[in-house]
């Protein structure tokens, strides 16, 4: 099919009007105030795209209608119901099942070519099995990556990095498995074993290659995970000949791609140290832990009052949300202890590292739900130079990206790492369930810091109580 | 390379490059919402889904058929709701017990 012959197609042109509404769609993502109508373009062209492919000689129809309404049950329930603490899962979730659609789809033109196959036994011609198979590979390895990124999340297993001896060469082993069946598929030896042989070992792969990732770096897995099926859904496109799914594969591939570079950089950690430098980092961070254990008894703990009088008495408060807000379900308690805090002339205002959290932006969207204006919250670049202004820094529920070890020790596993500058702060509070150590136990010389409070327990309780003793003075 | 693969690059590449221009003007608060809206994009794999499942000559079966749609519609459908409902949160100012606007 030429261009010609595409565009006077009605479906081809009903396809590129689908195009044209994603890039417009995600050029209205670029302010708060267009985002929603960006959205809803977006949505109308995955209708118009819809439609246009139900008029392609669909005879299955009971496939096609059962398996549209059961998927929009569930998705549209589901994403109704989730909270708003849930949403890098939720995700995660969603991203699998494109994942796994893509691969399914490949598989089912590769079975359609195998039959069609003029040859005995059945060959390929090489454009469509390179395109098929690496279709196949990445699906299925963005659909168990993102299932193990999704129970990581909802701790239906341990978030911590699950490392085990020799991981790096079993993973090794599996990955040349996945890439020699796809290389054998293409050279048309033994097609229909070998395919399926990379398919289910890109499935192991998928699920490998994020075990030994933490909780910390879900950010740069969950962006690189949308990337791959991004990458997928364009490849099925190379496969089916299909226009737009080449066209939305590339910009969310795009899309995903800048976002893990963007995560990568804000930990100031290449890709290949996230995937796969766990188990030195981990192993590193403990010994570190361990050797400082003993040194942790300079820090000083206060009490609500103590703490609800520094704030309310500041011109101005920084507050440093980390997941241990989202854990908690602190984010309405912080909006009312703002609240309170204005009240008493108080400038509050936030700082968010990128990474805070786990997914790029997580933190923006926990303070949104709870009405925090977006004005008020501030990158790491506009709010470190206006620590030093600031009378407190209250950092509720983050660690690391506060640990001025990152700036000055060397040998810490995150030195290196661009971190929001709390300790140029008057004075700073710390919220915070003990005095264990954070994800991956690195020590944070911070808390023993002279201008350093803790405040101890549940960061909402804390919260609550702040807000209480706050409203009362 | 076959010249018919050469114009799917082609239109795979610019797509690339329009994706870039585009996203790196998104900011940094609105990353999670443009995360949930780039997945429900690559929902459009439901066409391809609905092209393989559903046309004559669908090789998967019927079980493996409706799966593959669901997975997709599910990416679709649940994309852009999760999405709709993290964007109408953000709000320029304070408007306390009042939604309107």
């Amino acid at each position: 099919m030429n261009a010609l012959t595409a565009l006077a197609n009605p479906v081809d042109a009903a396809y590129l009007v689908t195009g044209i509404c994603f890039i417009i769609g995600l050029r209205y993502l670029s302010h708060p105030r267009t985002a929603r109508l960006g959205n809803r373009i977006s949505a109308l062209g995955m209708l118009i795209a819809l439609v246009a492919t139900l008029t392609q000689g669909i005879v299955a129809w009971w496939i096609v209608g059962a398996g549209i309404v059961v998927g929009a049950v569930i998705g549209i329930y589901s994403a109704r119901a989730v909270k708003m603490t849930a949403m890098p899962q939720m995700v995660a979730l969603f991203n699998g099942a494109g994942g796994g659609a893509a691969a399914l789809v490949a598989t089912g033109e590769f079975l359609r070519l195998l039959i069609e196959s003029p040859t005995r036994p059945p060959t390929l011609p090489a454009d469509q099995s390179i395109t098929i198979v690496l279709s196949a590979i990445i699906g299925s390895l963005s659909f168990a990556g993102s299932i193990i990124a999704f129970l990581k999340l909802q701790e239906l297993m341990t978030g911590r990095p699950v490392t085990y001896r020799g991981q790096q060469i079993v993973n090794a082993i599996v990955a040349v498995a996945v890439v020699g069946s796809a290389i054998a598929v293409v050279l048309n030896q033994n097609v229909e074993t070998e395919f399926f042989i990379a398919f289910g070992g890109s499935l192991l792969l998928g699920v490998l290659f994020v075990l030994p990732i933490g909780g910390a770096d879900m950010p740069v897995v969950i962006s690189l995970l949308n990337a791959f099926t991004g990458l997928a859904a364009a490849l099925t496109g190379f496969v089916l000949s299909n226009n737009v799914l080449i066209i939305s594969g590339a910009l969310v591939g795009a899309s995903g791609t800048l976002l893990t570079l963007m995560m990568g950089k804000a930990m100031n950690r290449s890709i290949t140290n996230v995937l796969f430098g766990a188990f030195g980092a981990v192993k590193a961070a403990g010994d570190e832990a361990a050797a400082n254990g003993a040194s942790s008894g300079n820090v000083r703990a206060a009490s609500v009052d103590d703490v609800a009088m520094m704030l309310a008495y500041a011109k101005e408060v920084i507050i440093v949300p980390g997941y241990g807000m989202a854990v908690a379900q602190a984010q309405h308690s912080v909006r009312e202890l703002a609240d309170q805090l204005e009240k008493h002339g108080v400038t509050v205002k936030y700082a968010i590292h990128p990474v805070a959290g786990r997914m790029p932006g997580h933190m923006n969207v926990l303070l949104a739900e709870a009405n925090v204006p977006y004005p008020a919250l501030f990158d790491m670049e506009d709010i470190n130079p206006q620590f030093a202004r600031a009378d407190v820094a209250l950092i509720i529920g983050a660690n690391d990206v506060t640990n001025p070890a990152a700036r000055n020790v060397p040998s810490s596993p995150i030195y290196g790492m661009p971190i929001l500058d709390v300790d140029k702060a008057q004075n700073v509070v710390v919220l915070k369930r003990s005095m264990n150590t954070g994800f991956a136990g690195i020590d944070n010389p911070l808390y023993e810091d002279p201008k350093t409070v803790m405040l101890f327990g549940d960061a909402k309780k804390s919260v609550d109580e702040l807000a209480g003793a706050v409203k009362g003075l | 390379m076959s010249e018919h693969l050469l114009t799917e690059l082609t239109v795979f590449i610019l797509a690339v490059f329009v994706g870039l221009e585009v996203i790196s003007k998104v900011p940094t608060t609105l990353h999670t919402p443009l995360m949930s809206a780039t997945n429900a994009i690559h929902g459009i794999v439901l066409v391809g889904a609905i092209l393989v499942a559903g046309t004559a000559t669908q090789t998967l079966g019927p079980v493996v058929g409706v799966l593959l749609v669901i997975l997709a519609s599910l990416n679709v459908f649940g994309g852009y709701t999760v999405t709709e409902r993290m964007l109408q949160m953000f709000k320029p100012r304070a408007t306390p017990g009042d939604a309107k606007k």
